[in-house]
């Protein structure tokens, strides 16, 4: 991203003169306060929304995008497998059945989040961590390169926290995937990523997490 | 069964079999993207596509099939453009379509005559011509559900994400819509323009009880649509009753009875 600034229709700029450059390969943790832009980043990213200005480059082409709270516009009957074959659909045609090659990448995405044995149940009789394993599965399912997940952890015990910051780890030791991981609190995150990017209103910290000032540790109460 | 030596009761089975069977499947999409009004509000606006057909004197399932296509896309375009003013915009679609109705088939001096079998449906007015056309579109309207269901599912579990993933994904929600506006405007004659939106949403709540994946949703959702369609044919024929009325209760009845059997299974 080069000089990116947006706003939502007419409003002020919701994000100011943005660069961010990111690696193959990274795991970046995005943060910052409720409102702070963090979402409307990454939805630039995947192509949601335009920049007012400056320009975006991607240099990936299969991208997995988790929104943020996905698992609370569901009220479908849909099974954990029914979930993830629609993640298929960037790998695949448009018309007709998945093929065998399509339903084994769908097998394995289930598989690497640990939903093997849940598989054919639906959806809503699973706990909330559990979903969001089904979304991330159902991300995973194209095979992306660049993996974007929106407060993937929010309303999840921390042990379920725990087991998707785990999960996340793996994915990119195995299989190099670069990882935008959004998160308004540190706690899960700082672990486990090698680069912090704060955001309000534009970037105003990018660097490993040691070298966050203190007073930044508690992202709510963030000056710029 | 003697009510089937009745060409008309031939007629009326054949169009409620492709009807029983295609709002469920159409419906199901418009119930899980929760746009079950904008069946409804389609149905106000075949309203007014019968009543021009009054007027020129043409079949009028064509014209119901052409103004409610036309309007259902407009309200797709409307919703999709401008979210804030979707449900002004809808409000003013669905009572233009009544309000010209109305003046347009009092002009064309039926409206006592004909008025009540298109908003409650009729067993005695299926033709050869419209069944023709019922069952060539409905099919149609089946196999394009059938060929294109990923995505459309896609689309109903995370919108974005299917975006994201490179979908057509305006041409998907039109679709829906349009295929929402040629169920309503083949059910007219049956069920009725008042009614049929209950025969797109009814039978897939009520399989959203009962059944235990997606799939197995929209395959209850038509198999009760079709029992409910036959069942209410049956009723209005013996009980001398509209058939969109019957129906609709006859769902109405199998959405309770799903309601108490998934409370009683817990
Ligand atoms: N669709 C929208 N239309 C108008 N304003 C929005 C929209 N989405 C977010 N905003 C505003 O943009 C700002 C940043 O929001 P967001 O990117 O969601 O922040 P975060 O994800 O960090 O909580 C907030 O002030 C929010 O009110
Ligand atoms: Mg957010």
């Amino acid at each position: 991203m080069h000089g990116v600034s947006f706003a939502y229709g007419h409003t002020p700029l919701v994000l100011r003169d943005v660069d961010l450059e990111v690696q193959r390969g990274e795991f970046v943790a995005i943060a910052g306060p409720n409102g702070g832009g963090k979402t409307t980043l990454v939805r630039l990213v995947v192509g949601l929304e335009q920049p007012t200005s400056g320009r975006i480059e991607l240099l990936v082409r299969k991208v997995g995008y988790l929104p943020q709270r996905a698992q609370a516009g569901i009220d479908a009957p849909v099974t954990v497998r029914e979930l993830v074959n629609t993640g298929r659909a960037s790998r695949t045609r448009l018309l007709g059945p998945l093929s065998g090659t399509d339903r084994n990448a769908v097998r394995e995405a289930i598989d690497r989040v640990a939903l093997t044995s849940q598989a054919d149940r639906r959806l809503s009789t699973l706990s909330g961590g559990q979903q969001q394993r089904a979304f991330i599965a159902k991300a995973l399912a194209a095979e992306p390169e660049l993996l974007v997940l929106d407060e993937p952890t929010t309303g999840v015990d921390v042990e379920a926290q725990d087991t998707i910051a785990a999960l996340l780890e793996r994915l990119r030791g195995e299989l190099g995937m670069t990882i935008l991981y959004v998160s308004h609190e540190f706690g899960a995150v700082e672990r486990f990523v090698e680069r912090i990017v704060l955001v309000r209103g534009g970037i105003v910290f990018d660097g490993p997490p040691s070298a966050l000032p203190d007073v930044w540790h508690d992202p709510s109460h963030a000056h710029a | 069964m003697p009510m089937l030596d009745l060409e008309f009761m031939r007629l009326a089975f054949g169009a409620g079999i492709v009807v029983g069977l295609l709002a469920p499947a159409v419906g199901f999409f418009l119930v899980q993207r929760r746009l079950s009004l904008v069946g409804d509000g389609i149905g106000h606006v075949a309203f007014a596509g019968v009543a021009l057909g009054y007027l020129l004197n043409l079949p009028l399932v064509l014209t119901a099939l052409v103004v409610s296509v036309t309007g259902g896309l407009s309200i797709e375009w409307i919703r999709s453009r401008r979210r804030t003013a979707g449900d002004q915009a809808l409000a003013l679609i669905f009572y233009t379509g009544i309000a010209g109705g109305v003046v347009l088939v009092s002009a064309a001096g039926a409206l006592n005559v004909n008025l009540f079998q298109f908003l409650f449906g009729s067993i005695l007015t299926v033709t050869r011509g419209d069944l023709a056309v019922i069952a060539a579109l409905g099919a149609c309207a089946l196999a394009a559900i059938a060929l294109l269901y990923r995505p459309l599912v896609a689309v109903v579990v995370d919108e974005e994400g299917a975006r994201v993933a490179g979908l057509p994904v305006s041409a998907l929600n039109a679709l829906t819509v349009a295929l929402a506006a040629v169920t309503i405007a083949l059910s007219m004659r049956i069920v009725g323009i008042l009614l049929i939106a209950a025969l797109m949403v009814l039978p897939v709540i009520a399989a959203s009880r009962i059944a235990w994946s997606m799939r197995s949703t929209i395959l209850l959702g038509m198999g009760i649509g079709l029992g409910s369609v036959l069942a209410g044919i049956t009723i209005a024929y013996y009980a001398d009753l509209p058939p969109g009325g019957t129906t609709v209760l006859v769902a109405a009845a199998v959405v309770l009875a799903a309601e108490v059997w998934s409370a009683v299974r817990g």
